[in-house]
């Protein structure tokens, strides 16, 4: 098939970008999306031309490295599908598609259809863990979890961080990445006693990085290509609350 | 070069234990005096990482991705086994021992296979006390399954995403660290080179994929956590920016690189659908534990499968190792793939296929039970192929996926250049000539989390500390040699793109140094090898600069390494004159077409030795002794 693609180019972060259109005639259903741009810049390279740069590297939907908003949708038209488990089949011949980066105020451009996503990782650090160390730990069925509570913990951990709910979010919020850490451990006996200091240091971490407030759009959840619930950000207003109440004393 | 391998004396079930009794110790107040470079943030460099700044050391970790979170552990699928015995089923660290040794047709360790089983209990503690969320029963308690090679059930997994949920259980302790600011992170940074000085492992030569500055860096002990190298094959399970540099040009400084022929085919990928296929998906082989595999049993049949009856299939798994199944280990699943299809009997386009039939699983347990235990894997299938595998059977061909060649590395999981450690699947240590599932996520987080703690102190205690800056005129001369490279990449200007030579490569090494490999193969390989590489610095175009962020040159730098490396490959192959693991010579086989083993002559770890530009590396031999296991003929009919 014959698509036509505006991809947004940019050379580096302080520069001006703009979409430049090409045109590509022999597309095959089959080809994942990531495959159709590879075979864009090797027409490129071999035009003498810059290739675009993207970022990927696993092409199963499970790194979270590949993020680009494909017709106005973060990952594309597909529900639940990252950008690289999206395949073509899923367009028309003559289609016309327009390909850019994540656009978030946290989320510096740095070259073409790449971001700069290390605020999640400074949100992680300020608290996206459990603080046990390396040995001195008891048996793993010393800590029975009841499986519904595992299943949620499950559920919410899903998360691989691509930042597609932020690019979703009219506020470029990171408030579903957040609330789905916290959730994750916070679902989990063993994530109690840090419970409230976690919540109030993520959310405190999320505000200083420059993303904005969470005004319920729920355009992250419709984006989120692992499906993660927005419910979980209720349950992270409602910890965060109780950290207010409590500090980071957590009560039996 | 010496290989030693300081296997500790005593009976094997003792011999960790008194080992660490003896290792030298690093004072709390010191340990922050020293400063160690870890490459890699996947399981094993992760668990590392954050393992050594808990004690106190200075830790700097690089990665080429943009978070640690990236590394491709993230997508290993079906799970970590541990000798646990939750199930009750007969387990011990015993079992697990000689089902990994045994798997390994007998070409590793005994003393490290040990090891690595006693410690297997440990990581499952420690996983769940960071809350990585294992499945779990009713009961409140861990689930497990079984896996190729085994029978019993000791995988702990979580869904289809083990490995994410076990990267990301280090990815969050080392990130604890940076916060702690006991971790100094490096993303974005690529290792280009090492720097050996009198001796010693003292530093790295980096390059900042952002901007394109290369940078020194000098530790007291460098740890390579660099991951495995099946991307040589272009098309393999790995993901896209995996590669060989970071151990290749540890070898080129003097790192003797052990059995690099041994890769692993694995039995259950979706094949390939067109020329511009960009690399291969795993479908998990805890699917076979439900799924059924066959093909048709007459050559050229191409009805659907549904129309095909059931006497005329030929479940050749079940049928060839009756006791394992559609369980047998993941090197002779794949061969039995690819002779059924060389009869003439495989299916899909090309005859590239068999079929993994879910049906029977279906009728069993319901269509939920199946989609609790691998919705994600079957949602995955169904958005690459477009087909719906509750309804028709899964096509799957084998693939390259690991690699169980790397650095070699002593019991400490030193190289052969001091300090230079070596974690996870970038080492050679434990799976022998093939690796059995869940067992690399195992061995990545042994590595990390409870050895290397160990043995990196006794190594740092062990020697006066040196004083090396990045003055020294080494860092100086490596840190040309690498601009010199890149410039040259830059400058060719040619015609051909640089994934047109990778893709060149893979074939030639998946057709002489793939599943099955000959001499008169591997000697052709050998003779193509290095005229590609001849032709790839001539005619290699390179776009834009050095000084920017470039995905083509970093690019184009892996593949000039995997252009080196494969050639070492094919020696190795060649001068392996048996059948071993994934090793098929089909010069050594048994009348039945099993790999014939010969232990007179090869049980031996083959380590290469670099001997300088366009000369024949060396051969050396780390004799391989068994004292606890009878080397048997490796069945599982
Ligand atoms: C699809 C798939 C599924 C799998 N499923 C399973 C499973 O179910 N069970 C199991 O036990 N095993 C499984 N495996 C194998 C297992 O995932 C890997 O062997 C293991 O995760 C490797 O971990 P590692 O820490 O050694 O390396 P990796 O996770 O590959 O990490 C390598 C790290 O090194 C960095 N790096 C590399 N080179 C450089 C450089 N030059 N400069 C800077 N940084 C560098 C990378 O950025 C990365 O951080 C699977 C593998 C694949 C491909
Ligand atoms: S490339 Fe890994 S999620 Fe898309």
């Amino acid at each position: 098939m014959k698509l036509t693609l505006h991809i947004w180019r940019q050379a580096g972060p302080n520069v001006a970008g703009r979409f430049e259109t090409y045109q590509l005639d022999d597309v095959s259903p089959h080809m994942s999306f990531l495959e159709m741009l590879d075979v864009l810049n090797e027409r490129l390279i071999a035009e003498g031309k810059e290739p675009v740069a993207f970022e990927h590297d696993c092409r199963e939907g499970i790194c979270g490295s590949c993020g680009m908003v494909i017709n106005g949708r973060p990952h594309g038209p597909r529900k639940r599908t990252t950008a690289c488990q999206l395949h073509m089949r899923m367009f028309r011949d003559g289609d016309e598609l327009w390909i850019e980066p994540w656009r978030a105020r946290a989320f510096p451009v740095l070259k073409d259809l790449i971001v700069d996503r290390s605020a999640f990782d400074r949100i992680i650090a300020a608290g996206g863990y459990i603080s046990c160390h390396t040995g001195g730990v008891p048996d793993a069925n010393a800590i029975p979890v009841p499986k519904p509570a595992a299943d949620r913990a499950f559920d919410a951990a899903a998360c691989i961080g691509c930042g597609a709910c932020v690019a979703a979010c009219p506020n470029a919020s990171a408030m579903l990445f957040v609330a789905a850490k916290v959730a994750h451990l916070g679902s989990l006996p063993q994530g109690q006693p840090e419970r409230y200091r976690r919540v109030r240091r993520m959310v405190e971490a999320m505000e200083s990085e420059g993303f904005g407030h969470c005004s319920n759009h729920y355009e992250c959840e419709a984006a989120c290509p692992k499906g993660i619930s927005v419910e979980y950000i209720a349950q992270l207003n409602r910890d965060l609350r109780r950290a207010a109440l409590v500090g980071e004393e957590v009560l039996p | 070069m010496n290989l030693d391998s300081k296997i500790p004396a005593g009976p094997l079930e003792e011999k960790w234990q008194r080992h660490k009794n003896e290792l030298k110790l690093v004072s709390p107040a010191n340990k922050r005096k020293f400063k160690v470079l870890v490459v890699g943030t996947g399981l094993a460099g992760a668990s590392a990482a954050a393992t050594l700044a808990e004690l106190g050391y200075n830790v700097h970790v690089f990665t080429y991705h943009d978070s640690p979170r990236r590394a491709h552990s993230i997508a290993a699928q079906g799970g970590i086994n541990a000798a646990k015995n939750y199930p009750n089923d007969g387990d011990s660290v015993w079992r697990l021992f000689y089902d990994t040794i045994k798997g390994g047709d007998f070409r590793s360790r005994e003393a490290n296979v040990y090891r690595l089983a006693e410690v297997s209990v440990n990581i499952i503690d420690q996983c769940v006390a960071q809350g990585v969320p294992f499945a779990r029963e009713y009961s409140g308690y861990l689930d497990n399954r079984s896996f190729g090679g085994a029978q019993v059930s000791r995988t702990f997994y979580a869904r289809g995403q083990t490995g994410q949920q076990l990267l990301l259980g280090a990815y969050q302790a080392l990130m604890r660290m940076v916060d702690a600011r006991r971790i100094t992170l490096w993303t974005r940074e690529e290792m280009l080179d090492l720097v050996v000085i009198d001796g010693h492992a003292k530093g790295i030569i980096t390059r900042n994929l952002v901007t394109g500055e290369i940078r020194r860096h000098a530790g007291d002990a460098v740890l390579l956590c660099t991951g495995g190298y099946s991307n040589v094959f272009f098309l393999s399970t790995n993901a896209k920016n995996s590669n060989v540099t970071a151990i290749y040009r540890a070898y080129k400084r003097g790192a003797g690189f052990a059995n690099p022929c041994f890769t692993q085919i694995h039995p259950t990928c979706i094949p390939p659908s067109g020329e511009y296929q960009s690399k291969l998906t795993l479908m998990s082989e805890s699917l076979r534990n439900d799924g059924r595999i066959w093909v048709p049993k007459n050559a050229g049949d191409r009805r659907p499968p549904n129309e095909i009856p059931e006497e005329e299939r030929d479940y050749y798994l079940e049928r060839l190792y009756p006791s394992y199944g559609n369980l047998s280990p993941r090197d002779i699943a794949s061969r039995a793939a690819k002779r059924v299809c060389d009869e003439g009997r495989g299916v899909g386009p090309g005859g590239l296929g068999v079929y993994l039939d879910f049906s029977d699983a279906i009728k069993r347990l319901g269509r939920d039970v199946i989609e609790q235990r691998y919705g994600n894997l079957f949602e995955m299938y169904e958005r690459i192929t477009g087909e719906n595998p509750y309804e028709v059977p899964m096509r799957i061909y084998p693939a390259p996926h690991y690699t169980m060649g790397g650095l070699w590395v002593d019991y400490n999981l030193m190289s052969t250049i001091p300090g230079l450690h070596v974690l996870g699947e970038a080492n050679f240590s434990d799976h022998g000539a093939n690796r059995l599932g869940a067992s690399a996520l195992m061995q990545g987080l042994a590595d990390g989390y409870f050895i290397i703690p160990y043995t990196l102190g006794h190594y740092l205690a062990s020697h006066p500390k040196m004083e090396v800056t990045t003055d020294h005129p080494e860092f100086q001369r490596v840190e040309e040699e690498a601009r010199a490279r890149l410039e040259r990449l830059v400058a060719a200007k040619g015609r051909r793109t640089v994934m047109s030579f990778h893709r060149e490569l893979g074939k030639l090494m998946w057709d002489y140094c793939g599943m099955s490999r000959t001499a008169d193969g591997l000697r052709t390989a050998l003779e193509r090898i290095p005229a590609l590489r001849a032709e790839f610095w001539e005619n290699v175009h390179v776009s834009g600069s050095g000084e920017e962020l470039n995905q083509n040159l970093e690019y184009a730098g892996r593949v000039a390494d995997f252009l080196e490396f494969a050639e070492l490959m094919c020696l190795d192959a060649l001068q392996r004159e048996e059948s071993c693991g994934g090793h098929f010579r089909e010069e050594y086989q048994t009348p039945d077409g099993e790999a014939l083993r010969n232990d007179n002559d090869f049980a031996y770890v083959a380590v290469w030795e670099y001997t300088g530009p366009d000369l024949p590396p060396r051969l050396h031999k780390e004799p391989l002794v068994f004292e606890n296991v009878k080397l048997t003929v490796r069945s599982y009919k």
